[in-house]
């Protein structure tokens, strides 16, 4: 299963569903939908947390909550 | 008198809630106290149309109605409550059209909680950038609601938005009818009938964050538990449920209102994204957050210097003026050394705390601050901490108090505690003259470094690296202890980047240091009364002997030197002279005598005060001028009795540092511990364990050293 945590900067997916129901919540608050497209665009000189660019703005989270987003 | 009507701007971070409420308000607003918490809320005043005026609320920005930090529960906690002081009769939701789903949420939120509400959609020119074309007039139909454009940052589509209010006060129309998830229509029966009528809404909210609600107190909190158990209710997964529902509902609205244009190439290279590469850079993010701190530390401890030396100065000479108008009573002692000097004590610290706003406010205005917290998280957690605690440990260095209260931004309880428990080691600006004193007796002052650097300097920074590593282990050791299981989440936006708004960071810097000036000077000028009380009164009649004693033993001494070896002998023997005495047995180990005993003592209130009591009881009087050099003089003169060499050798100056850099003297920060954890068991343990430190190393200092 492929998450966001697995992109490499520039690459591009689709979210499919999540892993946290607990960490959802915020994911869908912040915009983070089934269906929306996401471009991994910086990820932290020591790895983590990484950022990425979804409905027009760009989200940070760590690598473990990239983790639980899967995406296609 | 009518009351006037109340709008709350209300909206995600970054949407541009506080640029709107600039332009609304200009000058016209003041601060003010949310009730309950000591945040600031910003009030201002807007002409309305209908000759009246209107009272504006700008509230902390909030990604929806369920909230996840301290600083986003503030304004649940007035939405949630119709019976709320600040409970708005209309509510602007600012949106930010470039990423209006997300913020559309939040809109829907506030709608369905029943208050009339405007929409003002904001960046319309950043959307039409990204090539996103909304139909503003078809968004009002099918939200069924006033909808204005408006450009918050250059105050363009006010008046658009003033008529929007106008009309939807008049008519107080909310269009919520019915709500987009499916919820127990008994359930919501049953939470009107014991908590009161209200709207579905309301009712549903109070279900699921009763226990972040200060309205509800344990008993109901409880009776909402049960009824949670009774109907099977899970908050998360109803949280969870509903914004699915809302976001589906919104879909269709957006696809009707909103037309995508193509645009070249998709990962548009904007300003932010290519300051991003050097500021996130692996190395130039580390070297230039540092370059930073650099340019900061610089400000606050040299360019602050030629303000302070101004206050200083005007303290002084007021104190000397009164001394020479007014009639040489205790009252006039009490006036002149206790309380202008208690307050000279607070304002001398103005200069260093506005710099220090000054960077802080200009680096999170800027957007660069989520940078920092960005490239820092990692490091920061392997000590408990989290990259949130970048702030509250940076503004440490002025003041701990306003460090603690910016923590509310951190989700986590127990990162957020940990931050809080271990800000106070950072070297704080009281902290400075204290160094100041202390290093210039006894590191030499001509001696460098490999020849570059002056060593008193290196030895200060020295004290700030140490107050910042022994921040860290704690940090460390705490995480080991506290047996937390709960989730940390780093979830946060990185804004794009933004000039400072000039007016928006002189408005921070006030505020911050009026609060700094009433919150922290009441406590200091409380504590310079007390102690110039204590230091002037003592038992029997001893005081009274000490002139005659004086005199008697020295009947050759005349003028300056006569009256301070009198005010030396009625020191000894005043209330704080018999506790100095009284401690001295414990302090003795670290190489202190009761002179420094009672020093301690006066500066555990406040740390500030012991270069003033340092002064007093080397008994000095008010007319030199250079306080500090002075106090230097007659500490360094100071013999020890039992060796005859100087009493302030390295040893004792460096244990004295070490015990200052870890010692938890300061009754305005343990006040604000309390205030921030709600429990006196943390400022408590805070009390004790920096307090345990600082003796402890001392000890080990003073014994290696001897």
């Amino acid at each position: 299963m492929k998450t966001i945590a697995d992109l490499k900067i520039g690459e591009r997916g689709i979210i499919v569903n999540f892993t946290d129901e607990g960490l959802s919540l915020k994911l869908l608050e912040m915009g983070c939908l089934p269906g929306t497209q996401v471009t991994m665009t910086h990820i932290a000189p020591f790895g983590d947390p990484i950022a990425v660019k979804v409905t027009g703005y760009v989200l940070s989270m760590r690598k473990d909550e990239a983790a639980t987003i899967i995406v296609a | 008198m009518k009351k006037l009507p109340k709008i709350a701007l209300i909206g995600n971070p970054n949407a541009g809630k506080s640029s709107l409420f600039n332009s609304i308000t200009g000058l016209r607003q003041k601060t003010g106290n949310f009730p309950g918490v000591t945040m600031d809320m910003l009030i201002g005043k807007w002409h309305l149309d209908n000759g009246g005026d209107a009272e504006i609320l700008d509230l902390p920005g909030i990604y929806s109605i369920y909230p996840k930090s301290v600083d986003e529960q503030v304004v649940i906690n007035i939405l949630a409550n119709p019976q709320h002081p600040d409970y708005p009769d209309l509510a602007i939701v600012v949106v930010d059209a470039s990423n209006i789903k997300r913020n559309l949420l939040l809109f829907s939120q506030v709608r369905d909680l029943g208050i009339p509400t405007v929409l003002a959609l904001n960046m319309i020119d950043v959307a039409e950038n990204q090539g996103i074309v909304i139909n503003s007039v078809k968004l009002a139909r099918e939200l069924n609601v006033e909808v204005a454009e408006v450009n918050a940052k250059k105050g363009i589509g006010l008046n658009g938005l003033r008529l929007a209010v106008n009309k939807t006060l008049e008519s107080g129309y909310n269009s919520n009818d019915s709500l987009p998830m499916e919820y127990s229509h008994e359930l919501v029966a049953e939470i009107k009938q014991k908590y009161g009528d209200t709207d579905d809404y309301h009712a549903l909210l109070w279900l699921s964050e009763h226990d972040n609600l200060q309205q509800f107190n344990t008993q109901q909190r409880v009776g909402f538990d049960k009824l949670q158990e009774k109907y099977g209710w899970n908050t998360q997964n109803a949280q969870s449920k509903e914004t699915m529902a809302r976001y589906a509902q919104l879909n269709e609205i957006v696809d009707n209102c909103l037309h995508q244009m193509p645009v070249e190439d998709e990962v548009v290279n904007t300003w932010t994204d290519r300051l991003d590469k050097i500021f996130l850079h692996r190395f130039w993010g580390y070297f230039i957050f540092l370059g930073i701190l650099f340019i900061m530390f610089q400000a606050i401890f040299t360019w602050a210097t030629y303000p302070m030396d101004l206050i200083d100065g005007g303290v002084a000479q007021l104190n000397d003026f009164l001394k020479s108008q007014l009639p040489p009573t205790k009252l006039t002692d009490l006036l002149t050394d206790g309380l202008i000097a208690g307050i000279g004590g607070v304002l001398i610290f103005i200069p260093q705390i506005a710099f220090l706003f000054l960077f802080i406010s200009l680096l999170e205005e800027t957007g660069y601050m989520s940078r920092v917290m960005f490239i820092m998280d990692k490091l920061m957690r392997r000590f408990g901490l989290n990259g949130k605690s970048v702030v509250p440990l940076i503004s440490g260095v002025a003041c701990a108090v306003p460090a603690i209260m910016s923590t509310r931004s951190i989700t986590s309880w127990k990162d957020r505690l940990i931050t809080i428990m271990v800000t106070p080691l950072m070297s704080c600006s009281a902290r400075l003259p204290i160094y100041t004193v202390l290093i210039a007796l006894v590191v030499p002052e001509k001696s460098t470094l490999f020849g570059i650097f002056n060593l008193q300097g290196v030895a200060l920074f020295a004290l700030y690296l140490l107050g910042f590593f022994m921040a860290l282990f704690s940090a460390w050791v705490m995480k080991i202890l506290l047996k937390v299981k709960e989730r940390s989440y780093f979830i946060m936006e990185l804004p794009s980047y933004k000039g400072p708004r000039f007016s928006h960071v002189m408005f921070t810097i006030w505020n911050s240091t009026k609060a700094f000036v009433f919150e922290a000077g009441k406590i200091i000028v409380a504590i310079s009364i007390v102690l110039w009380v204590f230091a002037s009164y003592g038992p029997g009649d001893a005081i009274e002997q000490a002139e005659i004693n004086v005199k008697m033993q020295n009947p050759t001494l005349t003028g300056i030197d006569l009256e301070n070896k009198i005010a030396a002998q009625k020191l000894e023997n005043s209330y704080a002279g018999h506790f100095g005495k009284f401690i001295e047995p414990a302090i003795k180990p670290l190489g202190y005598d009761w002179k420094i005993g009672i020093a301690l003592i006066t500066s555990f209130a406040a740390r500030e005060v012991f270069v003033g009591t340092m002064s007093t009881i080397y008994s000095l009087g008010g007319e030199v001028e250079d306080e500090n050099a002075t106090v230097m003089n007659r500490m360094r003169a100071e013999i020890n009795p039992e060796t005859g060499k100087p009493l302030y050798d390295a040893a004792l100056g460096f244990s004295l540092l070490i015990f200052y850099a870890f010692a938890m003297q300061c009754m305005s920060t343990l006040a604000t511990t309390y205030r921030e954890t709600k429990s006196w068991k943390y400022p408590a343990i805070q009390f004790f364990y920096m307090t345990s430190l600082a003796y402890f190393s001392a000890f080990i200092v003073y014994q290696f050293l001897k």
